[in-house]
């Protein structure tokens, strides 16, 4: 968009790769590297040749014919867009005969082009209006009696955006946005010369159509063809803010585009490091939650979850909490309280939280959400490589030879870096997909993974062995790495340990259900294939052994010498925007901010120190632990930031008894979520787009958060916690969260080097940020691991005592879909139902004729931990014997269904395998009948009686 | 046994020469199936070997003259057709074969000459082949007239593991057909080109990029490169067939094509020499720069560049169609005028009436009255004149045509076969069409009788509320035609002003403009 702040250079900027051409334009001596055209010179020294087709996020295409310019020797008028400098070259990019071309060009263009421009949307923010000034058209000769689109049907189908073919100039940006930015390839030209139309799919409506709505093409779009519905709505915005996106972990950056208070539109960075530029339909269209109506905005407190809701103040609110988390610490004692900080709220907001419980309440009751995603992940790393983190950037994805995906759905979960792997996959890198599902990643257009594994759920741990024991038994090991960079003997342990004639592809293929002649083709490619790298996701550590897993994808890493450059590396897809920021931040019960033991003296000192308290050197409870302490009448109130525990964690009749058996539990949130149905203090939470503070995305990234709009509810969540600690006696007095930043850098090495003035001027920094590293740390492990030696681990099988059987003879396993998000707290607020509006069970269709099932059809869904009912999706995406579903809807309750199973190592819950059973049904199991009418009474709400002024 | 020679070209099939093949049979002939002799106006034709191995011809004949023909009492008994002043007078370097042999017939190659240019050519290094071939003069036959050997020492040069050759066989131009009777005809031909650029620019496959409406020659080339397949090895090629597209005969929309893309025009640079099919290094050829390869080898570039014209060498086998006598392919040597071959050669009119244009290049080239008939059948002369050779297709029309009718069918071709990418062409042509209509329909009904639609949207108050003169939609169309011209990003567009100026230039009268406007070119 040529909208205020984003200068469009017109065409791509090329590398430096050797001495800079040296050219003359207009008179004016420029230098630019080798391959640049003479559009981007010329803009790179103030001259704007005129143009329409092209734009600098895109290859260049040549179509429109505007930016002709006249070239010293050169016959004709090469347009400036497609032809590369050379040297000593002398360009005019203004003349008489150019004039006239273009002028003859914008008459044709205008010829066919409604001139509405007064009413239009785009009005002020038009390419095709600016040039057509920039052009100096003053008259349209053929008048509009000929042939024309102006009377094209307008397609409004999308939620978000509109088509408008009459407005269309047939630049084809938005198909090239969709081919080269996004990679969905849903967009053509269809027909030709006068009857060329921009059509999605076959001539489709764009939300019936393949279109996944990431915006790209309205982007792209230099008129009002492709625009926003909320910018037909409101009208242009007229300041923008940059902050990032509050959905996963990829932290998109965005422009957020304001029209006072009033948000009009997020648009992608283009400078954003992490997105460069892209995004998906989550962060650049659903923000509409932040606006609906079902937000709670003043404090509530009850006696008891049987009563409704009383409105108050926020002093009472807050006093409440306070003397009841006094009372109940002086009753139950101090290790009976303790409270969950969110991955959804900013590194700062989660910081104050631990340091409430840390310092406020006594003690390291403290967990995070990261219990059930991504806790195997830092336990796995740390273990191997000394760090808790991926170790890469999402740009070392342009540098891999071998894409190794496994358990994870990036076109789903993690879109917008799916868009960039996808970009390096046309190019040619090879993709290994092991996934007992066949999601999009294995063949979708242009992009065909070379081989797909399709596991038993449950198995990784055996399919990893495999792979390994064929790169150690062939001899496709890299040695002179291994002797360098890792412990030769821990090395040779583990190769012995693979090598055994019972962990073969072979011999494990009747546990795995993996073609061992596949898994073995698939191994020698990710060891021989050049830089090889891996993604991974929560199919890998969800599961009784996922932190066994993550050490077995460490070791295949080490082992073939893929760690420590770009293009390689092991590469956790994090789930939550700011997930990995919970982690450093301190939020497990056994580490400060920055992975540090509780019980290492010299790291507690730091915090005694600062903090001015004597603080627990015993690691706290985990939730599962709290919530089984509490079953048990040991835990008794708990305080909840920004996390739905009872939807999002499994075996919920579980949560809900756990839930119920405290005397205070508090929830701040945006929306009355499902664990507020057993809180009795609810604090109004606040949007991203209301405060201040910083993101960590999964490639260490830490990005921030600006506020574009007040906090509806009254205070940013930093602000809410602050006042809680203070009403406990604290004495905090932050004003800004760049003090709490000061605070965390002093306290964290790290983290050392982070500060909000850093933050403004390098736009992000990734840690490890310390003074030998001061601007950040994009690959991590360079020159040798951080631990000293790579550590190898040895990774038994072990089977999940999660078995089928004759009454649950199928497997469930769960996921998310591509237009929600978690728990669907924000995106079941938004439009976005409009694609995915319930979850849905994928069912082979080999099981669903076993069983009598058809498409479409209510189906009961039982395990031994529960039932639920949903609708039926007759697919062969999912294998025979594996049934699957997304739990983005409470009405669903998929993890009704989930198991207490978890993680050996960090009680990261087995979300991925369930026995079940899948039968016929008419109607909601009575667990949902009873829910709901839980639910409904739980919600009700008595308004406050405002005192007479 | 009588041994009978009658053509399988699609032309003599469509003129019945089956029929006659199928008579000759009957009557206890040895019949084969040859190309195309190239003059249509004596096809079906037949020719009788005599027992010294000469040939007699007879043309055009009917099934039922069977037994005359072979008592040789036929009276269109032609004899000798190399002593026909449209044969005699002919530099058959390519199509020396064509209508001789039977075109599938490995043997009847080799002992005509074949494969000799392919084994001169692997004797030789490969920047040595293409030393010969820039030696040669050679310029691409496509109508762009590019030296063939620049473009592939640009391939040569380039360091790739994998090179394309690419022969354009999208022939579309209406009048022209030489590439289709030289694939019909002399099939191996074509392919030992190709495999000879293979060879000189380290290429090891090829493509043949044919248009669908030549189902015969699809076969034959099919034919031909599974029995050459052990001579041409390493070099192998394969068939890819167009869908209809006269833009694919563009050669980056044709590449687009191959790679199963819309056929869309790409914009250059890149070229295709540096990165073309697939990305890769592609020599792009037509069919008769490909097929006038062998020869070059076999005989030497000298031999070749001897025969020419200023910086025109070698010979372009010209295609004759139209409102013409002796309507076929008559290949010479560049420098004969205009006038030679459209009287002499060709005959005047078939309709007998005066020339009063001739389109030159198909259907993007300009119209050229008698008057200019002195021009000399060279690249840079044509261009100089404002037209272009093109494709050697020359359309002959006689004094009932009408140009501004023709002019319009230019606008017409153009918007109806633009690939729609750039915008010149995509809008352009349909507003072409739209002035030229108002232009003639001023000149049938008069001007005042014109509905004053022109400024129906209110919006309009920019534009002349009056209604323009013909002079002035003149002005417009002139307008457009420079926009076209100069902005198109391929020739589709970019040429199509050619007809039209011309026409506007040498027919002013048709236009009904106030007089005739001068006569230089812009």
């Amino acid at each position: 968009m040529g909208w205020i702040g984003e200068i469009d250079l017109g065409t791509k900027p090329m590398p430096v790769t050797g001495p800079l051409v040296s050219l003359t334009i207009d008179g004016q001596p420029v230098d630019v590297p080798a391959g640049t055209s003479i559009m981007r010179a010329a803009a790179l020294m103030g001259t704007n040749i005129p143009k329409l087709c092209a734009t600098d996020t895109l290859e260049s295409f040549g179509s429109c014919r505007i930016c002709l310019v006249e070239i010293d020797g050169r016959a004709g008028y090469p347009a400036s867009c497609t032809t590369p400098v050379t040297p000593g070259m002398v360009v005019r990019t203004q003349t008489d005969k150019l004039a006239k071309l273009r002028k003859g060009v914008m008459e044709l263009y205008i010829s066919d082009h409604p001139l509405d421009c007064l009413t239009c949307s785009a009005n002020g923010d038009c390419e095709l209006q600016d040039q057509a000034g920039a052009v100096g058209l003053r008259d349209v000769r053929y008048g509009y009696d000929g042939a024309n689109h102006l009377d094209a049907a307008k397609d409004e189908s999308n939620p978000y955006f509109t088509f408008d073919p009459a407005k269309c100039i047939v630049c084809s940006r938005c198909v090239r946005a969709c081919d080269e930015v996004q990679g969905t390839l849903a967009l053509t030209v269809d027909g030709r010369g006068f009857s060329s139309h921009i059509a999605a799919s076959q001539d489709e409506d764009f939300l019936s159509s393949e279109c996944v709505s990431c915006g790209a093409c309205v982007q792209a779009c230099p008129t009002s063809a492709l625009i926003e519905k909320e910018v037909i709505k409101v009208g242009t915005p007229d300041k923008a803010v940059i902050t990032t996106c509050a959905y996963c972990g990829v932290g998109c950056t965005f422009r957020a585009e304001m029209r006072g208070e009033q948000l009009v539109r997020m648009v992608p960075w283009k400078d954003g490091k992490a997105n460069r530029g892209h995004s998906c339909v989550k962060g650049r269209f659903a923000w509409g939650y932040a606006n609906h109506k079902e937000r709670i905005l003043n404090p509530m407190i009850r006696a008891s979850v049987h009563e409704p809701w009383r409105e108050v103040s926020w002093e009472e609110a807050i006093a409440h909490t306070a003397s009841e988390f006094r009372r109940i610490q002086s009753t139950y004692g101090t290790r009976a309280v303790g409270g969950i900080t969110s991955s959804r709220c900013t590194n700062e907001e989660t910081f104050l939280v631990q340091k409430l419980i840390r310092q406020g309440f006594g003690n390291n009751n403290v967990d995070t959400c990261a219990r059930v995603c991504h806790s195997p992940t830092g336990y796995g790393l740390k273990t191997t490589f000394g760090t808790s983190a991926g170790t890469q950037d999402f740009d070392s994805v342009q540098h891999s030879d071998v894409i190794l995906v496994i358990g994870a759905n990036p076109t789903d979960g993690h879109p917008v870096f799916a868009s960039r792997m996808k970009r390096r996959l046309r190019q040619g890198a090879k993709l290994i997909v092991i996934d007992p599902r066949r999601t999009d990643l294995v063949r979708s257009p242009h992009i065909e993974a070379a081989h797909h594994l399709s596991l038993r759920p449950g198995t990784n741990v055996a399919v990893l062995t495999a792979m390994a024991h064929v790169i150690v038994t062939e001899g496709l090991f890299d040695e002179a790495y291994i002797r360098e960079r890792c412990d030769w003997d821990e090395y040779e342990d583990w190769a012995a340990f693979v090598s055994e004639d019972h962990r073969s592809p072979e011999a494990s293929a009747e546990i795995t259900g993996v073609d061992p002649d596949e898994l073995r083709k698939a191994a020698r490619l990710y060891a021989t294939g050049g830089n090889g790298a891996i993604y991974y996701g929560l199919g890998v550590t969800e599961h009784s052994q996922g932190s066994s897993t993550v050490m077995a994808i460490a070791n295949l890493a080490m082992a073939t010498g893929n760690v420590g450059r770009e293009g390689v590396g092991v590469n956790p897809l994090r789930g939550q925007n700011n997930v990995q920021g919970a982690c450093d931040m301190g939020s497990f019960p056994h580490e400060f901010s920055g992975y540090r033991h509780v019980s290492d003296p010299e790291a507690r000192a730091m915090f005694e120190d600062a903090w001015g308290v004597p603080l627990d050197d015993e690691p706290g409870l985990r939730i599962p632990n709290m919530l089984d302490a509490a079953t048990d009448g040991a835990f008794k109130a708990l305080f909840i930031q920004g996390e739905d525990i009872l939807q999002s964690d499994p075996n919920t009749a579980h949560v809900a008894a756990g839930l119920a058996a405290m005397e205070c539990v508090v929830v701040q949130d945006l929306f009355l979520n499902e664990t507020a149905n057993y809180a009795h203090v609810f604090l109004p939470g606040s949007t991203f787009l209301e405060k201040d503070g910083t993101f960590t995305n999964a490639e260490r990234r830490i990005q921030r958060v600006r506020k574009v709009m007040s906090p509806l509810n009254g205070f940013a969540d930093w602000e809410i916690v602050q006042m809680v600690a203070q009403a406990m006696g604290l004495g905090w007095n932050y004003t800004h969260p760049s003090e709490i930043m000061d605070e965390i850098a002093a306290l964290t090495p790290s983290f050392a080097n982070v500060h909000y003035d850093a933050l403004e001027e390098h736009g992000s920094l990734q840690w490890p940020a310390t003074a030998a590293a001061p601007l950040g740390t994009p690959t991590m492990h360079l020159d040798g691991f951080v631990r000293g030696k790579g550590r190898f681990v040895v990774t038994d099988y072990v089977a999940t005592d999660e078995k089928t059987g004759p009454r649950f003879p199928l497997l469930l396993t769960t996921g998310r879909i591509l237009s929600h998000y978690n728990v669907g707290a924000q995106t079941r607020r938004t439009d976005n139902v409009a694609w995915h509006p319930e979850d849905l069970l994928e069912i082979h269709p080999h099981d669903a004729e076993n069983r009598g099932l058809h498409d479409g059809q209510w189906v009961s869904l039982r395990s031994r931990a529960g039932e639920t009912t949903l609708r039926a999706l007759v697919t062969e995406r999912v294998a025979p014997g594996v049934v699957y579903t997304t739990f983005h809807h409470p009405t669903t309750q998929a993890n009704v269904i989930t198991t207490d199973f978890s993680d050996w190592a960090t009680n990261c819950p087995e979300y991925k395998v369930t026995a079940v059973q899948v039968s016929p049904s008419n109607g909601p199991s009575d667990w949902q009948e009873s829910y709901e009418a839980q639910a409904k009474r739980s919600r009700r709400i008595e308004p406050r009686l405002e005192p007479a002024e | 046994m009588t041994r009978a020679y009658i053509s399988c070209d699609m032309a003599s099939v469509a003129l019945g020469a089956d029929d006659i093949a199928e008579a000759l049979t009957a009557a206890g002939c040895t019949v084969i199936r040859t190309g195309a002799r190239g003059l249509f106006a004596i096809e079906p034709l037949v020719e009788i070997e005599t027992t010294d191995g000469a040939r007699i011809a007879y043309g055009p004949v009917e099934p039922e003259d069977v037994p005359a023909i072979l008592d040789d009492t036929h009276p269109n008994r032609i004899g000798d057709l190399a002593t026909l002043p449209f044969f005699a007078k002919q530099q058959r370097f390519t199509f020396a074969r064509c209508g001789i042999t039977d075109p599938l017939s490995m043997a009847d190659y080799t002992a005509h000459d074949g494969w000799k240019g392919l084994a001169a050519a692997r004797a030789l290094p490969p920047q040595a082949v293409v030393d010969a071939v820039k030696a040669s003069g050679l310029r691409g036959r496509g109508g762009a007239g590019f030296p063939t050997g620049i473009k592939w020492q640009t391939v040569l040069d380039a360091a790739s593991p994998e090179k394309f050759i690419v022969c354009n066989a999208d022939e579309g131009d209406s009048g022209t057909f030489a590439d289709r009777m030289l694939m019909e005809g002399d099939p191996y031909c074509l392919l030992e080109g190709m495999a000879i650029a293979g060879h000189a620019v380290g290429a090891s496959h090829g493509y043949i990029y044919v248009r669908s409406e030549y189902p015969f020659a699809i076969r034959a080339l099919n034919a031909a490169i599974e029995r050459a397949g052990p001579i041409l090895a390493p070099f192998t090629v394969e068939v890819r067939v167009g869908a209809g597209a006269y833009v694919c005969g563009e050669e980056t929309a044709l590449l687009e094509s191959i790679e199963g893309k819309r056929g869309q025009v790409r914009a250059k640079p890149p070229l295709p020499a540096i990165q073309g099919l697939f990305g890769q290094p592609t020599v792009i050829n037509n069919v008769l720069s490909l097929a006038a390869i062998p020869f070059i080898l076999a005989e030497g570039p000298e031999r070749y560049a001897e025969v020419g014209f200023s910086r025109s060498r070698g010979t372009m086998p010209v295609q004759l169609a139209g409102n013409v006598k002796n309507g076929g392919l008559f290949e010479i040597g560049f420098g004969i005028t205009l006038g030679e071959l459209v009287n002499d050669i060709g005959g005047g009119t078939e309709s007998g009436r005066p020339v009063r244009a001739v389109q030159v290049g198909g259907p993007l080239g300009a119209y050229f009255p008698p008057s200019m008939f002195d021009l000399a059948f060279d690249y840079e002369a044509f261009a100089a004149a404002g037209g272009l050779i093109g494709h050697a297709g020359i359309t002959v029309f006689d004094d009932t045509v009408d140009m501004a009718a023709m002019a319009r069918f230019a606008m017409e071709f153009c918007a109806v076969e633009s690939c729609g990418k750039c915008t010149p062409c995509r809008i352009g042509s349909t507003r072409g069409v739209e002035t030229l209509d108002r232009i003639i329909g001023d000149r049938i009904k008069g001007a005042a009788q014109r509905e004053q639609a022109l400024e129906a949207m209110p919006q309009m108050r920019n534009a002349k509320v009056k209604h323009r003169s013909v002079d002035e939609e003149i002005g417009v169309l002139r307008d457009l035609c420079e926009t076209m011209k100069f902005g198109s990003l391929c020739a589709l567009g970019g040429f199509t002003p050619y007809p039209v100026l011309s026409a506007l230039d040498h027919f002013p009268e048709d236009f009904g403009g106030a007089r005739a406007l001068p006569q230089a070119a812009e």
